[in-house]
């Protein structure tokens, strides 16, 4: 159905329909999904730097990556923002309302902007999400950023699969970083306080810095609605990279992401032989679920065996 | 193992910063499991064609209740043309009078709800018009 030569020649030519049929084909697992990811232009992929914004909802990520979009394409380079959104999981729909904040850029073939939403998968959303990441890294786009609310493990997996990982908060949100130190702190390569121009600001910036210090990062201030403290945010992403490739930290986190989506691949792919398993036997109810699925995997294992 | 969701774009064109229609909208298509991408209100044709194009949307809603659409909703169409993305169709709906109707499908406009199309309906409408393109 698709033609998939063209769409990667598309991708090349940096063409934004190419890009965006790309990105679907592979979030909807649509035949030809592998051959165009096994076509990408790897030495773009390798260059790219992929940086995650993650934060509490309210926190201002898409403000924030709006103005870091705008400070990028002062410099001159051609942008890519993956913007995740959680599928509702009673009727599986979702609204994306980051395009409101990026709708300045929308006339820019230089800034390549695409809303995803969770689907419900357990793992599967990281997959997605690295394949577009990949799409656009090949189709020109350095940076790319990669904006979601950073709860619940899969867009904690998204989030520790980038470069470089800001973790975004504003004062005034509540007991946010309480909530945070369960595990973003950890994970985060640089704290932003954002809205720093707001009562409370100061006292969110001295807790952070005693959580930073500790683990030898920093907290910058900006305030987005008003372009305040962005350039620097940026310069010190870019540096981190640099020092980051430098010292290898950055392959190995590459290594490590890439591990996680062929894990994540493969649940996916597995998912739809459980399903069926699940429902073509009669369901004993008297068994304990988790021994159902030990059932199941032993099964599946089993039939793996006398295929091979 | 293709797992399909229909995407729609939800715009605003031109200067009516009434959007409590629109949002209406694009919550019903969420509640009826589409992935809904809102422009938010004020944006020009270009935008939206633009913004359509990047996120490989199924189709295109667009709504107006300021008096503009005989000139917007057909800017969009175009636009889209320009970008060879003329295969997204297009909706509208808003204030819109009955006489304007067969100008706007000449205009490619696909179809055309009014303040007394029921949300099913316009469900139902978009669900069709997506069938549709999937299997084209």
């Amino acid at each position: 159905m698709h033609n998939i030569e063209q769409i990667v020649h598309g991708i090349e030519e940096e063409n934004s329909r190419s890009i965006a049929r790309a990105i679907s084909i592979v979030e909807d697992g649509d035949s030809g999904a592998d051959q165009l990811l096994d076509s990408l232009d790897t030495k773009k992929i390798e260059k790219s730097m992929l940086v995650g914004i993650t934060g509490a909802p309210g926190a201002g990520k898409s403000t924030l990556t709006n103005r870091l979009v705008e400070h990028c394409r002062d410099l001159g380079k051609r942008v890519g923002v993956v913007a995740i959104d959680p599928s509702s999981p009673i009727s599986g729909g979702a609204i994306h309302g980051d395009r409101i904040r990026m709708m300045q850029h929308a006339m820019d073939r230089e800034v390549v902007v695409r809303s995803m939403a969770t689907r419900g998968r357990l793992g599967g959303l990281c997959a997605s999400a690295g394949a577009a990441v990949r799409v656009m890294a090949a189709g020109g786009c350095d940076p790319v950023f990669i904006e979601t609310v950073g709860v619940g493990q899969s867009e904690m997996d998204i989030i520790q699969s980038s470069d470089i990982t800001a973790l975004v908060s504003a004062p005034g949100l509540g007991d946010d970083i309480q909530a945070l130190k369960a595990g973003l702190l950890e994970v985060a390569d640089i704290m932003v306080v954002n809205k720093a121009d707001c009562p409370g600001a100061d006292l969110l910036c001295m807790e952070l810095e005693e959580v930073a210090q500790e683990k030898g990062r920093r907290v910058f201030r900006t305030v987005a609605a008003k372009n305040e403290g962005i350039e620097a945010l940026f310069s010190y992403m870019r540096e981190l990279f640099s020092t980051h490739r430098e010292s290898g930290e950055s392959a190995r986190r590459r290594k490590q992401a890439r591990q996680r989506e062929i894990v994540d691949w493969s649940m996916e792919m597995l998912r739809p032989y459980v399903n069926e398993l699940c429902e073509s036997r009669e369901d004993d109810l008297g068994t304990d679920p988790k021994i159902r699925a030990l059932e199941i995997t032993q099964r599946l294992l089993q039939d793996d065996d006398s295929r091979g | 193992m293709s797992q399909k969701k229909y995407r729609i774009l939800i715009g605003k064109p031109g200067l009516d910063g009434h959007d409590r229609g629109a949002k209406c909208i694009a919550r019903a298509l969420r509640d009826a499991g589409y992935e809904v991408i809102y422009t938010g209100i004020r944006r020009t044709p270009e935008e939206i064609a633009a913004a359509a194009v990047q996120e490989d949307v199924d189709a295109v809603g667009l709504s107006s209740l300021s008096g503009a659409h005989l000139v917007l909703f057909p800017e969009v169409v175009e636009n889209l043309r320009k970008q060879e993305a003329d295969d997204i169709p297009v909706i509208g709906g808003g204030i819109i009078p009955e006489e304007d109707m067969p100008n706007l499908k000449e205009q490619g406009i696909s179809r055309v709800f009014t303040p007394g199309t029921s949300m099913q309906e316009i469900i139902n409408t978009f669900t069709e018009i997506c069938e549709k393109g999937a299997h084209a």
